[in-house]
């Protein structure tokens, strides 16, 4: 496959990325900080929201399957997530937690729940389209193609 | 008198049968109302109730059958009473005797037990009145104890007060008596019985008396039609109760009884449906159903039979009652005659064969018989015959002087009127029995020996061996040639003792007594005597000789089916009579048995066809229920395939076009030339569109399934309008550019009214939506000239017409109610529509209920070609336009007014239009926001419009004669905060800003904006003359004169620079207007020669902000630190992370090693309050202290007064924790993730571009000339005013704000420096 085409690819991809939701401006941002002295940014950034996610989803799968539930803790913990997602732009998972929050507030664990299992998909999507993303980038690269503009 | 025993029956009747019958089936019907009623109450009482529907049809039925069993035991109770009645019947003749003594002695018994009863009645006048009365009172004091026997009690005492007018019957000596009789009280029953049987007897005799002709008729007929009005009222009852129930269904809440009840039963069998047993429970139906109408037949059937039987058991009972009572007044009367002859017989005995000589003579004897012929009404005559042995013959023929005659035949029923003495003498006998005396009628016969007939020699010898009356067999007698019998006794000379043997008797034998009786008068005048006597015929029989019956009475036998037999005894036992009764009709049609069935069966037949009815309908109704479902269930599958079908689609769509765009995209970032520019642009354009009408598409599929959500966030709703501004005149813009030919002159503008709030909550999106909708369609129908024009008020502002504050609204008014002037007002000058129709018809616009919310009327006014009248009922349809071509000249799909009405409706809002063809169309929308409690220094805002504040205060005048896009600047320049006077024309502007005015006022007016339209230049010039003129006022500086702007739509190319040329005109400004347009351009216009637009410019990076600062982030987000890090890098700025609060608590501690510290605000352990409240405490202190002299400067970097910026990082920007932040010490916030823009504006007030300011309390602001201005700016911010002052640093002038409060050591040894 040649840069060229993988350059179309990636584009085509991001631009899904985008007009599906998964992805908003915040990211184009990040992409923007990237430069010769932080060549890896990005990609630090995003697996470091992988890693945090995935412990506050863990955190909060577990606060709420106890038998007194705290809200406050979870609401910490959304809220923690929504802030990382934020910052790294994946906009459908961010909105998932505004979601949450509102339930943590009205204290209503079920809708917490179902919350829950959606936030945990919109992670792994995200999470999926991501590495996609990232994978194709790194062929480009090692294709030797130039990254498409941000 | 039978009419009155009759109704009080019949009282008895209801009263004994209303509580048993009636209440019971009226609490039934009221179960079954209540059971209506309770209907719609759930499913599982609707079984319960449609069963108890079924037990009241059937309980209403079984009560008409207990009603009629209950009648069966009422009658016979009711003919109880008749049995004594018919053993005492013998006392008939004796009746008024016997009624008497009763009376009298229990009239005795009461007075001495009871005189109190009697006392009051003592006082009548006659004794036998004082009896009868006292009777009747006691009765009346006593039967009152008794209410069954009260109707008795009526009987009597009618009965008692008609025998007290009829004293014909002399009874005043049984009265005489009546001490005599003592009654005890064990009596009394028996007594009242007997009275009370012998009163029934004597009204019954004595009515039929009295009414001969028909009251025992009449009698039968009242027990008759009594039986049948109450068998009637049954039925009726019965009806009435199945219609009352038929009634209540009807009139049942859900409208049709039928249909309801079928519902419920529908409901029902739904339930069971689902538990899949409809069918069986449908059978069960069934056959309940059938076997409901078998059974009502079988009731039928069996009334049928029951009823006829019951009339046929009553008839015969009646004919009984009557033929015996007959035979026993027949047999009566002639043993009462018979004892007359007997004592004939006696007499004869005792004054003839006793007395020597005879005291008896032939005349003596005619003459008593003749006499006491009223005694023996029965008897035709008697006749004496001696008994003469044959040895006494010749002295007997001597001593009578006539010869003992034989009877002339044997047969006597020839016997005619002849004269005895031609007959012949009698033969020679053993003894003969001559005659010897003879009542007148028969004094023929004397002489004739009565031993030489046959039947009176058995006669004879029979009577004097019997010693009893003996009868002959009927013969014919001899004169009235009627039937007759002749009655013997025997007379004899001794007497006898009751068992003397048959020889002594014959041996005492002296004579024979004969007696012949006319049977048929006899009969005849019993027959007179008695009711009824039409109903029935009579025959009476002797049947001694059984097989041979002999008729003594009665006409030929008509078989009319039933007949009575009574024997008749007359004494003599050797003669057998029997009375044979008949009715004369045969039994009546039995049309009450019959009806009854009848109805009975009918209201089965009619419960039952309801029913099945109801049974088939639901079935129907199943039936078709189940073809529902089985549709909707495919239209559902077809629906979901239609959204997944649209969602595949538009994905498959988009993800190719998603390619193709960054494709174009990319292909334009190449080197093209021009042409091939040009097609890529094209190409990249049409790409948007197919987009834009692939998401339309999207978007109705969505709002019609329901799925679209409403976004709640609040938005600025002037600036969505300005997007949709923009937005329409880059295309218009567009268009005209690519149309060439002739521009479309279409002036655009937005009103929106200073009592909409700025900020609502919404979906600004939508809202956006809708109104790019309109606005499109708007220009899309106008051609060439004209305008478009959205305005927004608040609901509140149009709901009074008289009371219209708003000028725009003012103006549309005005323009309505005065036709004459109706071009000159509106934006472009063309006629429009009356707007205020298009939203008349808008219901939820006066509803207040909702306090929280802001009703906001968007009016989108056009002068285009109008919707005609035929299409304006389908505008909403989807993809409905006025007619095919419309989409050839306008293009367009139809939708857009289709998603706006849907994404209306979505808000709960309204939306309406009024068009007229060739005048235009207005479109309005009333939609709900919620309100937004603004902060008044929302920052959110100011960083949408930075420049905002720097235009507060500026006086401008605005010159155009057209009111209402007068009114339109005016709002638009207000939202800069400019203050605006609007002046209609030039000459107007001069005489405002004439020196007479005072020129005070007009040197204040920064910039003077012109209408186009109004472009005069003469006298244009002579209004810069003025202004140049006046300029030499001391206190304003030479060059300064206001700027002049002009508003156009268009403008051409060549015109522009001509209009500039001139000197007077600063800029243009293309409308339509819009807050950045204006701002920038007043910008340029006034801030020309001040370096600080120029700079601002080219430094609004933050990047020039922040190089070399060295800024500490607080975050415990991992990713956000390393986010914010990475930002703050990309911008120069040396940056610090740390996690918590704490560890910035620990390094910022004064002096500070950072130019500014971003905060996080929700941290674990320590906040973003917490440690920022700390930071500024400690730094107090220490500037307390530097102050007090405490602790030198110099220790803590030679600053007099620290003050680290502090800026929260907050994602919440609007739900403005804002004044928190304040409130703990915080400078401001930035945005998280940062917005270049805004992260700018917020350092920016701490760092400026040089890099080189280090005060962070100082604020850039804007001045106009060398003088010094107060400005109100950040008030709570910063608390108070901030002082202008000039300040000529770096080469421009400058403004440097200081801070009152706190900082104002600074503020003057700065002041003190300059």
């Amino acid at each position: 496959m040649d840069a060229l085409q993988l350059r179309r690819q990636l584009i085509e991809y991001t631009a899904e990325l985008f007009s599906e939701g998964f992805l908003d401006e915040q990211f184009t941002q990040l992409q923007q900080l990237q430069d010769e002295n932080n060549p890896d940014f990005v990609v630090e950034v995003v697996s470091l929201f992988f890693q945090d996610s995935e412990r506050l989803l863990n955190e909060l799968a577990k606060s709420l399957s106890q038998q007194e539930i705290d809200f406050k803790k979870m609401d910490a913990h959304v809220h923690q997530l929504k802030g990382s997602s934020s910052s790294v732009g994946a906009h459908r998972v961010q909105r998932s937690c505004i979601s949450f929050r509102d339930f943590c507030n009205a204290k209503n664990v079920e809708g917490c729940l179902e919350c829950l299992q959606k936030m945990k998909h919109e992670y792994s999507l995200v999470k999926d389209k991501l590495e996609t993303f990232f994978d194709l980038e790194q062929q480009l690269s090692t294709t030797g193609g130039s990254p498409p503009p941000p | 008198m039978i009419i009155q025993f009759g109704s009080v029956e019949m009282h008895l009747n209801c009263t004994l049968r209303g509580p048993d019958g009636r209440s019971c089936s009226g609490s039934r019907m009221n179960r079954g109302k209540e059971m209506v009623r309770r209907m719609g109450m759930g499913q599982r009482k609707r079984k319960a109730v449609y069963l108890l529907f079924l037990f009241v049809v059937s309980g209403m039925i079984m009560g008409l059958f207990a009603g009629f069993s209950f009648k069966k035991v009422f009658m016979v109770e009711n003919t109880d009473p008749c049995k004594p009645c018919e053993e005492s019947a013998h006392l008939w003749v004796e009746h008024l005797n016997v009624s008497k003594i009763e009376l009298h002695a229990l009239a005795s018994f009461f007075s001495e037990s009871k005189q109190a009863a009697s006392i009051q009645c003592t006082k009548e006048t006659g004794p036998e009145e004082a009896l009868v009365n006292g009777f009747a009172c006691f009765l009346k004091v006593e039967f009152s104890k008794f209410p069954n026997i009260v109707n008795q009690y009526t009987i009597l005492k009618e009965v008692a007060s008609w025998k007290d007018q009829c004293p014909a019957r002399n009874s005043s000596i049984l009265w005489t008596d009546s001490s005599l009789f003592s009654v005890d009280e064990e009596t009394l029953d028996f007594s009242a019985l007997s009275l009370q049987s012998a009163f029934n007897q004597h009204f019954q005799q004595e009515s039929s008396e009295m009414n001969p002709q028909g009251s025992q008729p009449n009698y039968f007929c009242w027990t008759l039609s009594s039986c049948l009005v109450l068998e009637c009222r049954w039925v009726v009852v019965g009806i009435a109760a199945s219609f009352i129930v038929l009634a209540i269904s009807w009139m049942s809440p859900r409208g049709q009884g039928l249909k309801a009840i079928s519902l419920v039963l529908l409901q029902h069998w739904q339930q069971n449906h689902l538990r899949n047993s409809t069918r069986s429970a449908g059978n069960w139906q069934r056959k309940l159903l059938v076997a409901f109408v078998l059974s009502g037949k079988l009731t039928s059937g069996w009334l049928l039979w029951h009823l006829n039987e019951k009339a046929n058991l009553r008839r015969e009972e009646t004919l009984a009652n009557m033929c015996d009572e007959r035979a026993s007044m027949l047999q009566d009367q002639f043993n009462v005659s018979m004892n007359h002859v007997h004592a004939l017989a006696i007499l004869v005995s005792t004054f003839h064969h006793g007395k020597h000589p005879s005291a008896i003579d032939q005349k003596t004897f005619g003459e008593y018989t003749e006499r006491t012929a009223f005694d023996r009404p029965l008897t035709s005559g008697v006749a004496y015959a001696v008994k003469v042995p044959h040895s006494a013959r010749e002295e007997f023929e001597k001593h009578h002087g006539w010869r003992i005659k034989k009877m002339e035949t044997e047969d006597q029923s020839l016997v005619k009127d002849n004269i005895p003495e031609k007959l012949d003498p009698a033969p020679v006998q053993d003894e003969y029995a001559p005659v010897v005396f003879a009542q007148e009628t028969v004094s023929h016969i004397i002489s004739v020996d009565m031993m030489s007939g046959k039947e009176d020699r058995e006669n004879i010898l029979r009577a004097r061996a019997s010693g009893k009356a003996v009868l002959t067999s009927p013969f014919k007698l001899l004169k009235s040639n009627h039937l007759g019998v002749v009655l013997t006794f025997s007379v004899y000379d001794v007497d006898l003792s009751p068992d003397s043997t048959p020889e002594q008797r014959i041996e005492a034998t002296v004579g024979y007594l004969g007696a012949s009786y006319d049977v048929p008068s006899l009969v005849e005048k019993l027959l007179h005597q008695l009711a009824g006597k039409q109903m029935i015929s009579v025959n009476v029989y002797d049947t001694t000789n059984g097989s041979e019956p002999i008729t003594m009475y009665g006409t030929g036998v008509i078989d009319t089916g039933l007949v009575h037999i009574s024997n008749l005894d007359f004494g003599d036992p050797l003669r057998k009579h029997e009375m044979h009764c008949r009715f004369k009709q045969k039994p009546p049609f039995p049309w009450t048995p019959v009806s009854a069935s009848f109805a009975v069966l009918v209201i089965t037949l009619l419960v039952g066809h309801i029913f099945h009815a109801a049974i088939n309908r639901i079935a129907k109704v199943e039936e078709d229920c189940h073809a529902m479902m089985e549709l909707k269930i495919r239209a559902e599958a077809a629906d979901v395939a239609k959204s997944q079908f649209l969602a595949t689609v538009s994905h498959e769509i988009r993800t190719p076009m998603n390619g193709v765009l960054g494709m174009l995209q990319m292909l334009m970032d190449t080197e093209l030339d021009p042409n091939q520019q040009d097609y890529a642009k094209t190409a990249h354009d049409s790409g948007n569109n197919l987009i834009w009408l692939i998401n339309q598409v999207l978007d109705q599929a969505k709002i019609e399934s329901g799925r679209l959500e409403l976004e709640k966030v609040p938005f600025d709703l002037c600036s969505v309008l300005d997007n949709v501004l923009s937005l329409f005149s880059g295309r218009s813009n567009e268009k005209q550019a690519e149309s060439g030919i002739k521009t479309k002159e279409i002036e655009m503008a937005v009103y929106v009214s200073d009592k909409v709030p700025q900020v609502v909550t919404g979906d600004p999106g939508r809202f956006q939506q809708i109104v790019t909708n309109l606005m499109g369609n708007a220009i899309k129908f106008t051609n060439d000239k004209g305008h478009v024009f959205v305005t927004v008020h608040l609901a509140d502002e149009v709901q009074n017409r008289t009371n219209v504050k708003d000028p725009v609204l003012r103006h549309s008014l005005n323009m309505v109610e005065d036709t004459s002037d109706a071009t000159s007002n509106t934006l472009s000058g063309f006629r429009v529509v009356d707007r205020w129709k298009s939203w008349e018809k808008f219901e939820k616009l006066n509803d207040t209920s909702e306090p929280e919310s802001v009703w906001v009327l968007v009016t989108v006014e056009d002068t285009g070609v109008g919707i005609p009248l035929s299409a304006q009922n389908r505008i909403f349809t989807p993809f409905m336009q006025v007619d095919s071509s419309t989409s050839r000249t306008y293009g367009g799909t139809g939708i857009g007014l289709s998603i706006s009405k849907c994404l209306v409706d979505l808000m709960h809002g309204e939306i309406g239009f009024v068009s007229e063809c060739g005048i235009g169309s207005t479109f309005s929308f009333a939609v709900p926001f919620g309100k937004y409690q603004m902060h008044p220094e929302d920052s959110k805002r100011q960083s949408y419009e930075p420049n905002v504040v720097e235009f507060k205060g500026i006086k401008a005048l605005v010159i155009d004669r057209r009111s209402t896009r007068a009114e339109v600047t005016r709002c638009h320049l207000q939202r800069l905060g400019v203050l605006v006077d609007v002046v209609p024309s030039l000459q107007s502007a001069k005489t405002y800003i004439s020196p007479s005015c005072g020129s005070r006022e007009f040197c204040s007016y920064a910039m003077v904006l012109i209408d186009k339209d109004d472009w005069e230049r003469e006298c244009f010039l002579g209004l810069v003359s003025l202004f140049l003129n006046n300029g030499d006022d001391s206190r304003i500086k030479v060059s300064f004169r206001p700027k002049v702007f002009l508003l156009a739509t268009t403008i051409d190319n060549h015109e522009l620079p001509e209009l500039k040329s001139i000197g007077f005109i600063d800029n243009v400004l293309i409308k339509p207007l819009r807050l950045s347009v204006l701002a920038s351009c007043f910008q340029e216009a006034l801030g020309h020669g001040q370096k600080k637009f120029a700079d601002r410019k080219k430094v609004s990076n933050p990047g020039t902000l922040l190089k070399e600062k060295r800024i500490l982030v607080v975050d415990d987000n991992l990713i956000n630190r390393r986010v914010a890090e990475g930002a703050l890098k990309k911008y120069g700025a040396i940056v610090t992370c740390v996690g918590s609060g704490k560890d910035a608590l620990r390094l910022l501690h004064p002096p500070h090693d950072f130019d500014a510290c971003f905060m996080d605000l929700r941290m674990p352990e320590m906040d973003g309050f917490e440690a920022t409240r700390r930071v500024r405490q400690l730094e107090e202190e220490i500037n307390s202290k530097i102050k007090s002299g405490e602790a030198s400067a110099e220790t803590f970097g030679n600053v007099v007064l620290w003050h680290v910026p502090m800026l929260a990082m907050t994602a919440d920007v609007i739900q403005a924790t804002n004044e928190e932040c304040l409130k703990c010490g915080m400078d401001g916030y930035v945005s998280k993730p940062f917005e270049e823009q805004q992260l700018y504006s917020a350092v920016a007030q701490f760092f400026d571009a040089t890099g080189k300011g280090s005060n962070p309390q100082f604020a850039v602001l804007w001045n106009v000339a060398d003088i010094v201005l107060l400005l109100p700016r950040d008030l709570t911010r910063f608390g108070g005013l901030v002082i202008l002052r000039l300040n000529k640093k770096f080469g421009g002038w400058w403004g440097e704000g200081i801070h009152m409060g706190r900082t104002s050591c600074v503020m003057n040894k700065q002041a003190g420096e300059s």
